[in-house]
């Protein structure tokens, strides 16, 4: 502040006060500032407006650089590979949408080739067993005309030896009538014994 | 120079390297503003280089930018909702620019740019700067009923508000003091330790025995700082999250 105007003059650029004659010094180029009188870097004034106009340009630059070209780029990148895995999620479900549909549609078609094979072998199991009703009665049938024509058989020739029987009783009779009475019976006589005998 | 070497200081120091002067303004072109130039650079290459396939599938650096792209905008989406993605190139690029600067400052011989209060301060100054300008234009004198908390009762209001001003104002401060006194401890400390090993070293055999610990010590604080730095940037970012929220829904 209370330098002496020679030294104002000298010192042209305006230094803030405080930092006399040293700080003019200093400005006049030797490129080792702060260093000669001391001051904590970090808290020197003088190189604050040079920080923070390069500050403003690097950071302006920067900030423009990210917005306008990497900024779009990455939340391009990421949007894609969002949509491309909803993308891929949806077709991996209508895959196993269709998948599904398939196995229930064979499953049913399974079932429905069940009950038919189930009605197709109830009906020829039908159909056996009233084929083979139909043989046996057939059979049946022929087996009792048979027996029957056996069964007249042996009765015509149980008569016919029953017939025999009686002329055989009546000769036997007649025989042993003139055997023990000595005289002949006759003929009706004998055979309406035998009869009255044979009943 | 042989002082120079242990001074934990000199790091910070400024250089000029293209002596600028307008107006009476030193604009000089320094080594602060070198790395400022190589922050943007190394973070503008890495993010538009590493997406440059665009693949489906991506690669590992490509994922590293994914993973910083949609870290912040989750980040934004969850304080501010989502009428605040409009914040979300200005938040993104406060995290980058913030982030690389800190990891490039943890190279030995380059120079820290968050290490200066009035890098950070500018850069605390934009967000509050966007927050009141934003506030106002969108809400009016409605904004102002974010010095207004609901249910207080009357004859409290005054205190109230005062504190609600109070905490507001000092925020740029905080923001910007959080991020310079962090990075400033860190690269300190760091040079102590490892200056002791130098200076230990100096002292024959028993010195260079000795000079391990110290080594250990700036092996793991580099770690560390390496730590601070991603977490510096990230509550920076997060932090004006949380102040752009204010701009977007001033009444609580």
């Amino acid at each position: 502040m209370f330098v002496t105007s020679a030294f104002a003059q000298e010192s042209a650029p305006a230094v803030e006060g405080g930092h006399t004659g040293t700080e003019g010094e200093t400005h006049s180029g030797t490129g080792v500032p702060a260093e000669a009188h001391g001051m904590f870097p970090p808290f020197d004034p003088a190189t604050f407006p040079s920080q923070l106009l390069w500050l403003a340009i690097t950071f302006g630059l920067f900030y423009l650089f990210l917005k306008k070209v990497v900024m779009p780029r990455v939340g391009g990148i990421i949007d894609v590979r969002n949509d491309r895995i909803t993308q891929d999620l949806d077709h991996a479900a209508r895959l196993k949408g269709e998948a599904d549909a398939a196995v229930a549609a064979y499953e049913q078609e399974l079932a429905e080739a069940k009950t038919k094979a189930n009605a197709i072998g109830q009906q020829a199991n039908d159909a056996a067993k009233m084929e083979a009703e139909a043989a046996r009665k057939k059979v049946e049938a022929a087996l009792d005309k048979k027996l029957g024509e056996a069964e007249a058989r042996i009765s015509s020739i149980k008569a016919n030896a029953m017939k025999e029987v009686g002329t055989i009783a009546e000769d036997t009779a007649s025989a042993i009538v003139e055997a023990l009475v000595g005289g002949k019976a006759s003929k009706a006589e004998i055979a309406a014994a035998v009869k009255s005998v044979a009943r | 120079m042989a002082a120079d070497k242990v001074d934990p200081i000199h790091q910070f120091h400024i250089n000029k390297l293209i002596p600028i002067e307008i107006g009476g303004y030193d604009l000089s072109f320094t080594n602060s503003a070198l790395f400022m130039v190589a922050t943007v650079a190394v973070a503008s290459a890495f993010l538009y280089l590493t997406t440059s396939s665009r693949s489906l599938v991506p690669g590992r650096l490509q994922s590293v930018s994914e993973m910083a792209y949609e870290f912040v905008g989750n980040m934004l989406r969850d304080a501010a909702g989502t009428q605040g993605m409009k914040f979300f190139p200005l938040v993104f690029s406060l995290f980058m620019f913030v982030l690389v600067a800190n990891l490039l400052g943890l190279f030995p011989y380059f120079f820290t740019v968050t290490s200066h209060i009035i890098v950070t301060f500018g850069l605390a100054a934009l967000v509050i700067g966007t927050v009141v300008v934003y506030g106002f234009m969108k809400h009016g004198l409605g904004f102002l009923k974010l010095f207004v908390p609901h249910g207080v009762p009357v004859y409290l209001l005054p205190l109230v508000v005062l504190i609600e001003v109070i905490s507001f104002v000092s925020r740029p401060v905080s923001l910007s003091v959080r991020l310079f006194a962090n990075m400033l401890a860190g690269h300190i400390t760091l040079k102590v330790f490892s200056g002791f090993v130098v200076s230990l070293s100096a002292l024959g055999t028993l010195g260079i025995a000795g000079s391990v610990l110290p080594l250990a010590m700036a092996v793991a604080l580099t770690a560390l700082e390496l730590l601070v730095a991603f977490l510096q940037a990230y509550v920076f970012a997060v932090l004006t999250c949380m102040y752009l929220n204010d701009a977007l829904h001033p009444g609580h």
